[in-house]
């Protein structure tokens, strides 16, 4: 992975952090689709996420999403803040990170910020 | 996302919302914004605070003329009408004969011989096959919905909005729950209720679907000024929810009697006899009932969640939602009745986690008089 932003067909972001160690979020586009969020379900430090598979989820005033982990490993911090105010997602969605994964594994099939832009404009 | 057919009839606003950055969804055949670019929680706020529009005209009307007319009201609604003037309005369960709720209506008298009732979109071909089955004599029962659309302008500053659009001498209702025809508003002749969904003064707006769009556009240039935003879909349920008022298909719906629904008091058992009363005899202490439920925990808990005492599942949630103005996650339920005390402590299965929560008192938000 290079050092820049890459993004999940399922709408979050990653960015390098350190050896082995990336930030996580959601991207702009999914942030706009779900609205104003209210609430964050965060993941407990420690725990195993996989590629792919949820790790937290987010609740818009309306409906509940799924916040699936773009990458293996562990996770080594989460953003407390969130907890009380969710709202900085929407507000930031790429300074807002939601956990800090280390012992990574990338997995394939991530794009960059233009692949992605194309990739939205499909959808 | 919610799948869409591609059937869905668009409002003769359609253009407008899409202009206005809506974000539309399908929602009872029709395609509607669920929200604009301020967002739900702006919009709700907007409403509790100063005014927001909403385009209802899914909504459904059906006209009930003819010298039978108030008999056929008295016989499919659960509610009693003798006393209702002209220009008054009353809501009502519509019951089937084992007591269930057919649908939630709202009755407009004009004259003792003729009234207008508004249903729910979702129910509104349901409803009108099952009023025309169930027409008195000397009863003519027309579906107006294709010819009628409808604005609902709520909030503290509707009456000046509305005034301001339509001239100050406009002969506006004032009585919650009444209503006055021939209303002209920008030029077009309306029906004007002082009523509404979301638990603020406001009035429901009824006009020709060639009209609406030059009266939305009037309400949103007389209440710029006023803070008056559009609103969405999305508002109208966080909203009428805060106020705690049921949905058909959440609260209500044909297994559910109107008891159990906590919407007993629109049901008058001495009547001498209307439709699903003999079911309802002995029912009206219901063994389940509809209770307000603040979530305590940190969490929301949505529609379909069981709720427990201790490891005992005692119900389910109908609706839930994080309130925008009171600030709070709140639920309605049925549950059994024994729990039913507001402060009586409990809990919600949310997707596996147990969130504490407490009945309380209906309802959730209640304006300053």
């Amino acid at each position: 992975m290079n050092n820049g932003m890459m993004f999940t067909k399922t709408h979050e972001w990653v960015r390098k952090e350190g050896e082995g160690v990336v930030l996580a979020g959601l991207s702009a586009h999914a942030v706009t689709e779900m609205g104003d969020l209210v609430f964050i379900n965060l993941p407990q430090v420690g725990t195993k996420v996989t590629a792919g598979e949820t790790m937290a989820d987010v609740e818009s005033v309306k409906a509940v999403s799924d916040v699936y982990s773009p990458v293996s490993g562990v996770v080594a911090e989460v953003n407390e803040s969130l907890a009380d105010a969710p709202e900085k997602i929407n507000e930031a969605p790429y300074a807002s990170w939601i956990a800090k994964i280390e012992s990574v594994e990338i997995p394939e099939g991530l794009m960059t910020e233009e692949e992605y832009e194309e990739y939205l404009k499909d959808i | 996302m919610e799948i869409n057919s591609g059937n869905e009839l668009k409002t003769p606003l359609y253009d407008i919302h899409i202009a206005s950055g809506g974000k539309m969804v399908p929602f009872a055949g029709h395609l509607l914004p669920v929200r604009y670019e301020s967002g739900i929680i702006a919009e709700h706020n907007a409403v509790r605070t100063a005014a927001g529009s909403f385009d209802v005209s899914h909504m459904g009307e059906i006209i009930l003329d003819g010298t039978g007319a108030f008999d056929t009201i008295q016989n499919v609604l659960t509610n009693d009408f003798t006393g209702l003037a002209d220009g008054g309005m009353r809501y009502s369960p519509m019951c089937n004969n084992e007591g269930g709720v057919i649908d939630d209506v709202i009755v407009y008298r004009f004259s003792a011989d003729k009234y207008m009732i508004v249903v729910n979109a979702s129910n509104k071909d349901k409803d009108y096959a099952w009023i025309s089955s169930h027409l008195s004599d000397g009863t003519e029962c027309r579906d107006l919905s294709p010819l009628t659309a409808q604005i609902a302008l709520q909030g503290p500053e509707s009456e000046v909005i509305l005034r301001a659009a339509a001239g100050s001498e406009a002969d506006l209702p004032v009585k919650a729950y009444t209503f006055t025809d021939g209303v002209v508003v920008a030029g077009i002749e309306c029906l004007v209720s002082a009523s509404g969904y979301t638990g603020e003064a406001g009035y429901e707006i009824y006009m020709p679907p060639e009209g609406v769009a030059v009266v939305w556009n009037a309400l949103i240039d007389s209440g710029r000024d006023f803070g008056l935003i559009p609103c969405g879909l999305g508002a109208r349920d966080t909203l009428r929810l805060e106020a705690s008022m049921p949905l058909y298909g959440h609260e209500l719906n044909e297994d559910i009697t109107p008891f159990e629904a906590s919407l007993g008091r629109y049901v008058k058992m001495d009547k001498p006899d209307f439709i699903g009363k003999g079911a309802l005899e002995g029912k009206t202490e219901p063994e389940r009932i509809r209770v307000g439920i603040e979530v305590t925990d940190k969490g929301i808990a949505r529609e379909d969640c069981q709720v427990f005492s201790g490891d005992v599942v005692i119900g389910k949630t109908t609706s839930g939602t994080m309130c925008p103005y009171i600030g709070k996650a709140v639920a309605m339920a049925i549950i059994d009745r024994e729990f039913a005390d507001p402060g009586t402590q409990l809990e919600i299965d949310v997707r596996g986690r147990k969130l504490k929560a407490v009945t309380v008192k209906m309802p959730f938000y209640k304006k300053e008089k």
